[in-house]
């Protein structure tokens, strides 16, 4: 247990010098961001598990979530806690490390070792704070297709993510048609929806609000916007689950006492449960990040980008897609994914859509749902059977 | 036809899966298991879709690898832009749809050829049931009792040929079913279709 705790990695350091794999570029290979900047010296960090075959015919792209990384299926060094979709990937699971060779990389904007705000400026020498420019998910999906090209491979043979993952999907599927074989989207939208941009204001008010948040500049004046990181997340996690799961998980339990103290304490398990996610959570994350990373999400409207018109996004595409919701998401509702699934439809594409039967919430795409592995187990299948794998 | 026992032992299936032409864009609307759309993909090389209302059903076609679709015939058929399939399927569905004449119309919209199959309620079984039991016709094809039926719109085969007319829609063949499996006389008479065909399917297209 000792050996376990020293060996955890420092989350300051992850951010410049990741225990994963990196891929540094230069100004020969600049990233050219929507917001016009170019980071002529950028850095993506990544994990890979199973072997690439010799027609590179067989790697599969996992784009993770708001506040995921790199580690979708190993040890996070961080937290030292396993990998956020073991349930779905590793020998055997249904996208399986015997058969494809899986990459999952940490985004442009994150902190654990894909330059983000809390990386070094290398004109400054000091972290980049809010002088990172404006993210938005196709920064993130360039950054991947660099590092994809970096690997030598031409084509993906697929393409999964769930929520903002989910986007990174939609988005990849839309700007590079032809190096995505098939695409698996799962309790996503093609554009951000009002309420959830309100959730993510709160959040990010939340963090700046902390006096510790120093404009910005908190790493180095040496303090921590904890309260405010810790807060942000406690109200987006409740967004992540549904009423009937905390019913279920917590109902009006009581947490270690017999009577309410008639105090400000958590006498509540769900208001014990709630103050924890949020403790554990700024441990890991940094919180310039969770704002750049949230405005990603914010800014995200792929019809916007094809005149308004989604299907436009999807005119011609030969990738095959398997889209997901699930009937307690009220975050991204299945109405989300109704409106990939017809654009897809008008777009001629071939598709399967399932809403699946949930009580989970938002979160269910990462939680043990045998529906789920069913369905990305069969479509996984028949998609490598029709590319010969 | 040899391939197709491996798939299915429905004869109105097969049936369809004779009216397809090969290598063609097929849309199977109420597809179930994906019976007929795996009939038609390994033996006619179609590039099959399907709509399906049950998420049982929709899951269990994706997990054998077909492109299937959660939604309602009756609502989402709007979605389709014209002229997207070659061919548009309605297996043993079209009476339980809310709105037949409206499904129809979407159909001969979408696919430039409509493919319907139905169960005939002029059937001599169905006839002699309200006739000498005064009681709305149970079978084994057809078992629901009147009030949990998901069957809302039975129509007999001249009451479908109605329709056609109706929506204007031109009949390229027409094929009735004795509750055999067996053809009823390819020159036979409306009427004899009518009383002996136990079910039909139909060929049709734009007018």
């Amino acid at each position: 247990m000792h050996d376990e705790i020293q060996s955890l990695a420092d989350p300051l350091k992850e951010a410049n010098e990741p225990s994963s794999p990196v891929v540094r570029f230069d100004a020969a290979t600049p990233l050219v961001m929507d917001c016009g900047v170019v980071l002529d010296s950028w850095q993506i960090a990544y994990q890979t598990y199973g072997e690439l075959n010799a027609a590179k015919s067989n790697a599969v792209l996992v784009c993770h979530a708001l506040t995921g990384d790199q580690h979708v299926a190993s040890r996070n060094p961080i937290t030292g806690k396993g990998g956020w979709w073991t349930a779905m990937i590793g020998p055997g699971k249904p996208i399986d490390t015997d058969r494809f060779f899986v990459i999952c990389a940490n985004v442009v904007g994150g902190c654990t070792g894909t330059t983000g705000p809390a990386s070094t400026n290398p004109e400054t020498g000091k972290p980049w704070g809010l002088g990172f420019p404006m993210v938005t998910i196709r920064d993130m999906v360039r950054a991947q297709a660099h590092l994809v090209d970096a690997l030598g491979i031409e084509s993906l043979f697929c393409v999964a993510g769930g929520s903002m993952g989910g986007m990174q999907v939609l988005e990849w599927a839309a700007s590079y048609p032809a190096r995505v074989f098939s695409a698996l989207p799962l309790a996503t939208s093609a554009k951000h929806s009002a309420q959830n941009i309100a959730f993510h204001e709160v959040g990010r008010q939340a963090v700046m609000a902390d006096p510790d948040w120093r404009g910005g500049r908190y790493l180095e004046e040496g303090t921590r916007p904890s309260k405010g990181l810790s807060v942000a997340r406690m109200g987006a996690h409740i967004t992540y689950l549904s009423e009937p799961a905390l019913h279920r998980k917590f109902g009006r339990k009581l947490q270690d006492r017999e009577a309410p103290t008639f105090s400000f304490d958590a006498d509540f398990q769900v208001e014990s449960y709630l103050r924890h996610q949020g403790l554990s959570f700024v441990e890991r994350f940094d919180a310039n990040s969770y704002l750049y990373v949230t405005r990603a999400m914010d800014y995200f409207d792929i019809a916007a980008d094809h005149d308004g018109v989604l299907a436009k996004a999807f005119t011609g595409t030969k990738t095959r897609f398997c889209v997901a919701s699930f009937t307690s998401d009220w975050l991204f509702p299945t109405a989300d994914s109704r409106a990939v699934v017809h654009a897809l439809n008008a777009a001629g594409a071939s598709v399967s859509f399932v809403e699946l039967e949930s009580d989970k919430g938002h979160d269910a795409f990462l939680l043990e749902e045998p529906n789920l592995f069913a369905t990305t187990r069969g479509f996984i299948n028949a998609a490598a059977r029709a590319r010969g794998l | 036809m040899a391939l197709s026992e491996t798939y299915t032992n429905r004869i109105d299936l097969k049936l369809v899966a004779e009216m397809v032409t090969p290598g063609t864009r097929v849309l199977d609307v109420g597809c179930g298991d994906g019976a007929l759309l795996a009939l038609l993909a390994e033996t006619r090389q179609v590039d099959a879709r399907g709509i399906e209302l049950s998420r049982e059903g929709v899951a269990g076609c994706v997990a054998r690898g077909l492109s299937v679709i959660q939604g309602d015939a009756d609502t989402d058929l709007a979605d389709y832009p014209d002229d997207s399939f070659d061919y548009v399927i309605l297996s043993q569905t079209i009476q339980a749809t809310r709105n037949p004449r409206l499904v129809l119309e979407h159909m001969l919209r979408i696919g430039r050829r409509a493919i319907i199959s139905f169960p005939n309620f002029g059937h001599w079984r169905m006839r002699s049931q309200i006739f000498f039991r005064g009681q709305m016709p149970v079978t084994d094809a057809l078992p629901y009792s009147w009030w949990d039926t998901p069957n809302i719109h039975f129509c007999t085969i001249r009451d479908f040929v109605t329709l056609c007319e109706v929506v204007g829609a031109q009949k390229e063949r027409a094929v009735a079913l004795d509750a055999a499996g067996g053809k009823v006389g390819v020159s036979a008479p409306w009427w004899f279709w009518n009383l002996f065909g136990a079910q039909a399917v139909f060929l049709l297209k734009r007018g």
